[in-house]
């Protein structure tokens, strides 16, 4: 029978369908669509982004049921197009591979995907840039599709790279804010950081893969040391383990992973074996590859920009840095876990700091009052739990949580973009309040994300993150076995803080009394979109006329208004312009929101049952197992159903129970005046949470403030040594061509001139024996004669 | 033996004395036409010599010598004609015919 840590791949040629028609609708809307917003209006424009979603998910739907349908151990679809290049050892193709994860990850990237590019429909209805923001859109969704379903690494790489600059341009969609527009950038710095540890990781894993049969043994080894120094055998083409899996240097993912799972190569062995200036490889390889992934999601302490990218739409920070993107990281290690699995140092560095990140991340979003920035601190927490996950060696848990996460944290985001969009652009949650009488659809359906989220049973959260906090309190993969409580003890505080924070966020939304407006007066229509337009001069008027700190909590979405500002100040006078009523956003958000909360509450009992509760295991862990060959590699300890049960009874219930009761006293309905005192007893301790534990002004200290200094050091250098230099070369050609000026104006210039004088010279001398008299001549002939004759008689 | 005693020195002796007369006679004379008279000289100083080494040197009986003068004779002949037509052109150009006057050949 068939080896089954082998994976062998079913061809499917048309898988490239389901990231073509992103990259369609992407390429239509840049060359057309300013033509079609014009020509046809808006609709045009979503229709072409909306459909090329709704295409792509249909395909990957049959693709899905193609694979549910074959055999667990057949699930390896891949589609080769062609190959981009080859060179030595290397073949880079341009192929698509699907197993299991990453059809999990393919089917949320364009279900969640499809949602969000619905409801901005809605939410970007007044923006001007529409077919900009859909190209971004869609070319996003394209450069996801490449990162999850690309077969190799390079493919990868690509799709890694297109999502960080899709990111980019659309955090700083509404670039004329020159805020926006740093956030922008800085999202693509920090981001580039990891991505060069990503890439070194890969040049490594690369160079540790090559190697020989040593002569006369049956083992694989280098072929060759980092200095050149011969090991095994001569190199010539790849060579086959005994189970006919082909060794040697690739960037395939299947290669890759059969060559480590499949013990008869012994790959595994060597690479745990193998050091590199005295660093155990294997781990070298994961710790950079884990710094990519903290890049990309937003881990200690590459979070920073995670929290700036809020300033995109909202629908961005949905789709991209909460649902998609992000969760990237989580995807890669989930995707490498066979060679994480080989390295218990990888696996405690990406634990850790994944617990850390998650109880750091919390405790930033407690003090927060911009929703969004709540949202944001929540997101780099819940990666920090994934990472806990992947870490652990619990791979299935953090891809799980990675799903839930995509639900209920895209649901709570596009309830957040529905609540600013009902607040006329407010994002500050002390000026909201109440929200429940006004958006009843956006309230039940955030209510539903947050019960999701802090972990209560009765959501998909609680099944994804209580599996997590087991498995890493069962853990006895790390470096220590105390580890594995221990980073379940600050998992669960930070669960804690989540459920504290974002019921926060939820009663200062949703309870009490609406804080933004002047009064309650119905004068609006309240289920009309449109009435956003009148809304939002009012509202930048009354922020113009106050210029405080409201408008820095303005944040985004209003750059495209400020030249109106000026227009309308002079009309809106009155403080009762200031504001208006709340109103529940047009009917493409609010299904979407229905949607996702349906998926935040059902995904849990659909895919994660837990074993402890009966039955044969959760299903997704089934789903993903062929996926995840080092699964069942990493040792956990055993612990009785029961126990499971008493810690999902704690990590669940209470913990979440506990962050409920306590965000209901201190912000229920806004009456109560602890949270006020608390800050006037602790003002240090609120300071320096609330201020983000002045990481960002630590970065600017060290970081952007040393690069600025090295940048002017090396300016000073180039100012004054390399311009030096070659001002010292300039000056040299310059002594050079002088002397070469002057050897060729009085050498060379004299021969020829010399010459030429010569000839003339001795020409007007000789034209005088040209007399024109015969006779002349005649005598020279003579003379010419006699002289001969004489010449003749003398030498004879 | 006063006949034997003019021998084929004295001829030859004869022939050069008429080269360098017409040699001299071409060289010095400033008359185109005097001119043409000295290379008649020197043509027939040639000739004296051809009949004297036939006579002397090839035997009597043989006229190879003879032949060459009476070559000579009538190409002293056109050559009168062709000189005395140069003349002529020379006059009607010039309206002189001293040599020292015409040097067009310099240009």
């Amino acid at each position: 029978m068939e080896n089954e840590a082998i994976a062998n791949a079913i061809q499917v040629g048309w898988l490239w369908l389901i990231p073509a028609f992103p990259l369609l609708g992407s390429a239509l809307n840049v060359s057309l669509g300013p033509w079609l917003q014009r020509a046809y209006g808006k609709r045009a424009n979503h229709a072409i982004a909306v459909g090329a979603m709704v295409l792509s998910c249909i395909v990957a739907e049959v693709v899905f049921w193609k694979m549910v349908a074959a055999h667990p151990h057949e699930r390896f679809f891949e589609n080769h197009l062609w190959t981009m290049w080859q060179s030595g050892s290397l073949r880079a193709d341009l192929a698509f591979g699907l197993d299991p994860l990453g059809m999990l990850m393919t089917m949320i990237v364009t279900h969640v995907a499809t949602l969000i590019h619905v409801y901005s429909t809605g939410y970007m209805a007044d923006e001007p840039a529409y077919w900009r923001f859909f190209m971004w859109l869609n070319l996003f969704v394209f450069s996801m599709l490449l990162l999850v379903m690309g077969s190799n690494f390079v493919v990868m790489f690509f799709g890694w790279e297109g999502v960080g600059l899709c990111s980019y341009g659309l955090i700083a969609f509404w670039y004329e804010d020159l805020e926006k527009a740093k956030a922008g950038m800085k999202a693509f710095v920090v981001n580039r950081f990891g991505d060069f540890g990503f890439i070194i990781g890969l040049f490594i894993l690369f160079w540790s893969l090559s190697g020989a049969w040593a002569p006369g043994t049956n083992k694989y080894v280098p072929e060759r040391g980092l200095s050149g120094r011969i090991l095994g055998a001569a190199p010539d083409r790849p060579k086959m383990a005994p189970s006919g899996v082909r060794l040697g240097p690739t960037v395939e993912f299947r290669e890759l992973r059969n060559q480590v799972a499949d013990e008869s190569t012994g790959m595994a062995e060597r690479l745990q074996g193998m050091t590199f200036w005295g660093f155990p490889v294997i781990a070298l390889i994961c710790i950079l590859f884990f710094v990519g992934a903290a890049g990309k999601s937003a881990q200690i302490p590459l979070y920073v920009w995670l929290p700036d990218a809020m300033a995109g739409p909202t629908p961005v920070s949905a789709l991209i840095h909460a649902a998609t993107m992000v969760t990237a990281g989580v995807y890669m290690v989930a995707r490498l876990n066979f060679l994480f699995a080989l390295s218990p140092a990888a696996m405690t560095v990406v634990a850790t700091v994944g617990c850390l990140t998650a109880i750091f991340a919390a405790s930033i979003g407690f003090f927060q009052y911009d929703i969004k920035k709540v949202l944001a601190y929540s997101t780099v927490s819940q990666l920090g739990f994934m990472f806990i996950g992947v870490g652990v060696g619990a791979y299935w848990a953090g891809i799980f949580h990675l799903m839930t996460h995509a639900f209920f944290k895209a649901c709570l985001f596009l309830g957040s973009g529905s609540v600013i969009l009902a607040c006329h652009h407010e994002q500050d949650m002390r000026k909201m309040g109440g929200l429940r009488e006004y958006t009843p659809i956006t309230r039940w359906t955030y209510l539903a994300a947050c019960v999701s989220i802090a972990g209560f049973p009765i959501a998909a959260g609680f099944y994804s993150k209580d599996e997590i906090l087991w498995k890493a309190f069962t853990a006895r993969g790390l470096l220590q076995p105390w580890m594995g409580p221990a980073i379940w003890l600050v998992g669960t505080l930070a669960a804690l803080g989540t459920s504290f924070y974002m019921f926060r966020s939820y009663f200062m939304t949703f309870t009490g009394k609406y804080r933004g407006g002047a009064g309650h007066e119905m004068k609006e229509t309240e289920e009309d979109p449109h009435a956003v337009e009148a809304h939002r001069h009012a509202d930048v008027a009354a922020h113009a006329h106050h210029s405080e700190a409201a408008l820095q909590a303005l944040a985004a979405s209003v750059p495209h208004m400020r030249g109106e500002a000026e227009d309308a100040a002079p009309v809106h006078q009155d403080e009762h312009a200031h504001g208006g009523v709340p109103h529940e956003s047009p009917k493409s958000m609010t299904y979407v929101l229905i949607a996702l909360a349906a998926a935040a509450v059902l995904a849990g009992f659909i895919f994660g049952w837990p074993a402890a509760w009966g039955g044969s295991g959760p299903l997704l862990e089934h789903w993903l197992s062929p996926s995840l060959p080092a699964q069942e590699r990493v040792p956990f300890a055993h612990a009785s159903h029961s126990t499971e049960l008493l810690f999902q009874l704690i990590g669940g219930v209470l913990v979440a129970g506990l962050g409920w009761l306590v965000a209901y006293a201190l912000y229920h309905d806004n009456r109560s005046t602890v949270p006020a005192r608390l800050r006037e007893m602790f003002p240090r301790a609120w300071a320096l949470v609330f201020n983000k534990y002045y990481v960002d002004e630590l970065y600017d200290a060290t970081v952007v403030r040393g690069s600025l200094v090295l940048s002017r050091v090396l300016y000073w250098i180039d100012q004054n040594v390399i311009d030096g230099f070659v001002n010292f070369m300039g000056w040299l050609g310059r002594a050079v061509a002088y002397v070469d000026a002057a050897i060729d104006k009085y050498i060379v210039d004299g021969a020829v001139n010399g010459l030429a004088s010569l000839t003339w010279n001795s020409g007007s001398a000789l034209r005088r024996v040209q007399t024109g008299h015969i006779q002349s001549y005649l005598y020279g002939a003579l003379g010419g004669a006699i002289a001969f004759v004489i010449i003749q008689y003398v030498i004879r | 033996m006063s006949q034997s005693s003019i021998g084929l020195p004295h001829f030859l002796i004869v022939g050069a004395a008429l080269f360098a007369l017409g040699m001299v006679t071409v060289v010095t004379r400033r008359n185109a036409v005097g001119i043409l008279m000295g290379v008649e000289l020197i043509l027939n100083a040639a000739n004296v010599n051809f009949v004297a080494f036939n006579h002397f040197v090839e035997g009597p009986g043989k006229l190879t010598g003879q032949v060459f003068s009476i070559f000579v004779i009538v190409l002293a002949a056109a050559e009168a004609a062709i000189g005395l037509a140069i003349v002529l052109a020379i006059y009607q150009t010039f309206r002189t015919i001293d040599v020292q006057e015409t040097d067009l050949l310099r240009q």
